[in-house]
């Protein structure tokens, strides 16, 4: 069965790109336009790994991926955020909020699923 | 929905990005404290910058990095939001749509010229800032090919929770080559002091690859930092190698560094604006007009079913006929909600459009805009977008007088543009109001005898004066500024306004402003009209504009021949015979009705023969081919499968007041 994943992207065109690269890799996606939107979507689904912006209007992925951590359900579950050369310190806090691992903007089809596969192991 | 092109939508968003942009830099200007809008810009530009970068528009990521930097400062609190950083900030804006617009283009002048002037409001030397680069880590040069390494390795303790698998990383090196592995258990505390969640374990591995160190570095690399790790070269000079390892020495236990990063974050406040926003889908236009004409077809399909249902007595039929009507009915009406939009988005870009023009001519300009939330189709907002544009540019231009004449004339300096919308039956209103200096009628007349468009002395009521401005070719300003010689002019509105089956009415106070009132359908796909039969043919006048119905005698209809007035109410009323006019070339019914319709001021009476019902109607333009038929706006198909044509109402008046005037000429 293929791996379930939500992408979290206030940005349509990024939300599309993730989207057409993996589903063409084979894995179910799901989208949330925000942080909000996605621990709502996270709470009623069940995910195999989380792809998400971090500067999002309502939530950023930061806070979101802080509140998915509280989830029982979601402990052990990869989370992957994209993030700008610029951002500098924002990987410690996200990996200190509880992300898995980082993809640099701007990705190619290749290193999303790659990412992906790496840390799914499949 | 895999077909739509990425780089179409990033335009799109990218567009809407830097509205939000602007509109949250507008604010600002009035408020430099607004902490709210301005983590909204940086969010926005930051937003640009990135999706930028991702579909190819570097010029746009490189140059937006820079005023994202700008307003990182300010949202850390090291450097003050001043009104000149808004104001460079604003002018990037501009320039970045025009990035977006020719990504290719060369840009260079310009992106150099605005980034010293961010930089100087930023109060800072052009730029330590680094563009953004496509980061790769870097590639270690070439290694020998097959080398043999020692790795211990001991993950961060909270790695798991965090959805690293020790597993995969293993299975990754194992991929990299020939992969000896045991386990280092020397933290594992005693049982009943073990935490679930928590990693105790350490490996240490011989790798034999031919891979360079680089590649076994980046199994860890999302854990890189947090970890311990020991990686050696320890290619023996000829030994082969030996899988078996000893323990390494002791790992040290890595203090955990990160818990001064776990302090809250600070969460941007959920204003109501964005989130509305994310609850809204977006929906490619063509799409609910495709929509739109399905439904239009189901509509057609129903009223003949009902048209069928109620020739037969079978009641089963019938009341299925009536289930579908109704369930038709209410879908038309969801589909036409669907497609309304509220005059905001059309408002919100005359805040530039008056904040760059107030600079442009030096008068101090407020803009007020009311009742945005008036909700109009989507194709009428479209289209109303240039007419506006051009009404509020010559309201500014002509209408508002600059501050020391407003001021001598005893108005406040600051000239005020007021933009409003409100709906009032099927129609709705938009109201571009000013305070200016008012239309000069005596110019105007000047003006319009000058061009030939009236005689010399001929009379006119004060609205024909008035709506001479709107005649091709005409223009009040002495000269044809940067502002008002456009291209598009009031002709042009007046022509679009009347495609959109609306109309213009015109008011003005000489030295307190002018007022300009479009009354535009709310949607152009559906109307309530009224049928009826002129000979053989069927029509429909859209309902809005019917004032009245009344009954004209075969004696009134001769008593009034050649004269063509109604009298209603004291009242004369011009009236059109449409059997004349679409040359039906049969006998008048011998009790003839006559339609009142009228658009604000103006009516005009149509003698139709017989006056059928109301008919709520999906309407079909008519092909290229009819362009030139201006007696009817379009054409809808009727129950038993005919044709009605839709009248033109603004051209039916037009003509109506036409022949008025003639035969007041000939007396």
């Amino acid at each position: 069965m293929s791996a379930n994943i939500l992408t979290v992207d206030d940005s349509a065109s990024i939300r599309m790109t993730t989207r057409i690269a993996l589903t063409n890799a084979g894995y179910n996606v799901t989208e949330a336009v925000d942080g909000a939107d996605g621990l709502q979507k996270l709470k009623s689904g069940n995910f195999d790994l989380i792809v998400t912006d971090l500067n999002m209007p309502n939530m950023d992925g930061l806070t979101m991926i802080r509140n998915l951590r509280q989830l029982p359900a979601y402990m052990g579950t990869p989370v992957i955020f994209l993030t700008t050369e610029s951002d500098g310190d924002i990987k410690q806090q996200a990996k200190a909020a509880g992300a898995t691992g980082w993809l640099t903007k701007p990705f190619d089809a290749d290193n999303l699923t790659k990412i992906a596969r790496k840390v799914l192991g499949r | 929905m895999n077909n739509l092109d990425p780089i179409a939508v990033f335009r799109t968003e990218a567009a809407e990005q830097l509205e939000l942009i602007e509109a949250g830099l507008l604010d600002l200007t009035r408020d430099l404290d607004d902490k709210g809008q301005i983590d909204a810009v940086f969010r926005g530009l930051h937003t640009l910058k990135g999706s930028g970068s991702m579909f190819g528009f570097d010029q746009l990521a490189a140059f937006t990095h820079h005023c994202e930097t700008a307003f990182d400062r300010v949202r850390k609190g090291e450097a003050p939001a001043t009104s000149e950083l808004i104001a460079a900030v604003l002018d990037a804006q501009g320039h970045m749509q025009a990035l977006l617009d020719q990504p290719n283009g060369d840009h260079d002048a310009m992106s150099t010229k605005l980034l010293e002037q961010l930089h100087r409001a930023v109060g800072r030397e052009a730029s330590s800032t680094s563009h953004p680069t496509t980061g790769k880590p870097k590639e270690a040069p070439a290694e020998p090919s097959r080398r043999t390494w020692q790795l211990d390795f001991r993950l961060p303790a909270d790695s798991m929770v965090n959805g690293t698998n020790p597993l995969g990383l293993i299975d990754e090196l194992r991929d990299l080559g020939e992969c000896g592995l045991s386990v280092n258990s020397d933290q594992l505390p005693p049982l009943d002091a073990m935490d679930p969640t928590q990693l105790y374990l350490g490996w240490n591995a011989t790798i034999v690859t031919d891979k360079p160190r680089s590649e076994i570095e980046d199994v860890f690399i999302f854990v890189m930092d947090e970890m311990v790790m020991d990686l050696k070269d320890v290619t023996p000079a000829s030994a082969p190698v030996v899988p078996e390892t000893t323990l390494a020495q002791p790992a040290e236990v890595h203090p955990n560094e990160v818990p001064s990063a776990r302090e809250e974050q600070r969460t941007p406040a959920a204003d109501a604006k964005s989130q509305r926003q994310s609850d809204n889908v977006r929906v490619p236009a063509l799409r609910l007009d495709e929509m739109m004409d399905r439904v239009g077809e189901l509509v057609i399909a129903q009223s003949r079913l009902s048209q069928m249902a109620g020739s037969v007595v079978d009641l089963g039929l019938r009341s299925v006929s009536e289930e579908i009507e109704r369930l038709a009915g209410e879908l038309r009406d969801t589909m036409m909600v669907l497609r309304m939009m509220p005059v905001a988005s059309l408002f919100s870009r005359f805040r530039r459009l008056v904040h760059d023009l107030a600079r442009e001519t030096g008068k101090e300009i407020e803009l007020v805009t009311t009742g945005e939330t008036t909700e109009v189709d989507k194709t009428v907002i479209d289209r109303l977008a240039d007419p506006l544009v051009h009404l509020v540019r010559n309201s500014i231009d002509h209408g508002l007088e600059l501050p020391q004449d407003r001021i001598a004339s005893g108005k406040p300096a600051v000239g005020q543009v007021v933009l409003s919308a409100h709906q009032t039956g099927s129609e709705v209103v938009i109201t571009i109001k000013d305070d200016g200096r008012g239309i000069d009628r005596a110019r105007v007349r000047a003006k319009a005898e000058a061009n030939g468009l009236i005689q010399p002395g001929q009379s006119l009521s004060d609205q024909e004066l008035l709506q001479q401005i709107f005649q091709p070719g005409f223009s009040t300003a002495e000269k044809v500024t940067n502002l008002s010689g456009r291209g598009v002019g009031m002709d042009v509105v007046k022509k679009t306004i009347e495609a959109l089956r609306g109309s213009i009415d015109v008011k003005s106070d000489e030295g307190t402003g002018s007022e300009i009132a479009l009354r535009i359908p709310l949607t152009l796909a559906i109307i309530d009209g009224l049928l009826v039969r002129v000979g053989n043919g069927n029509y429909v006048i859209p309902l809005s504009a019917v004032e009245e119905c009344l009954e004209l005698s075969l004696e009134e209809d001769l008593r009034s021949r050649g004269r063509s007035f109604i009298s209603l109410r004291d009242d004369l009323v011009p009236f059109l015979r449409l059997r004349e006019l679409f040359r039906t070339g049969s006998q008048p019914d011998p009790y003839q009705k006559v339609v009142v319709i009228s658009t604000g001021r103006e009516r005009v009476g149509l003698v139709v023969d017989q006056i059928i019902g109301d008919h709520q109607t999906v309407i079909k333009s008519m092909s290229k081919l009819h362009d030139q038929v201006s007696s009817f706006s379009g054409a809808t198909i009727l129950g038993d499968g005919n044709v009605a044509l839709i009248l033109d109402v603004a051209h039916l008046i037009a003509a109506g007041q036409q022949q008025e005037a003639q035969l007041r000429a000939a007396g």
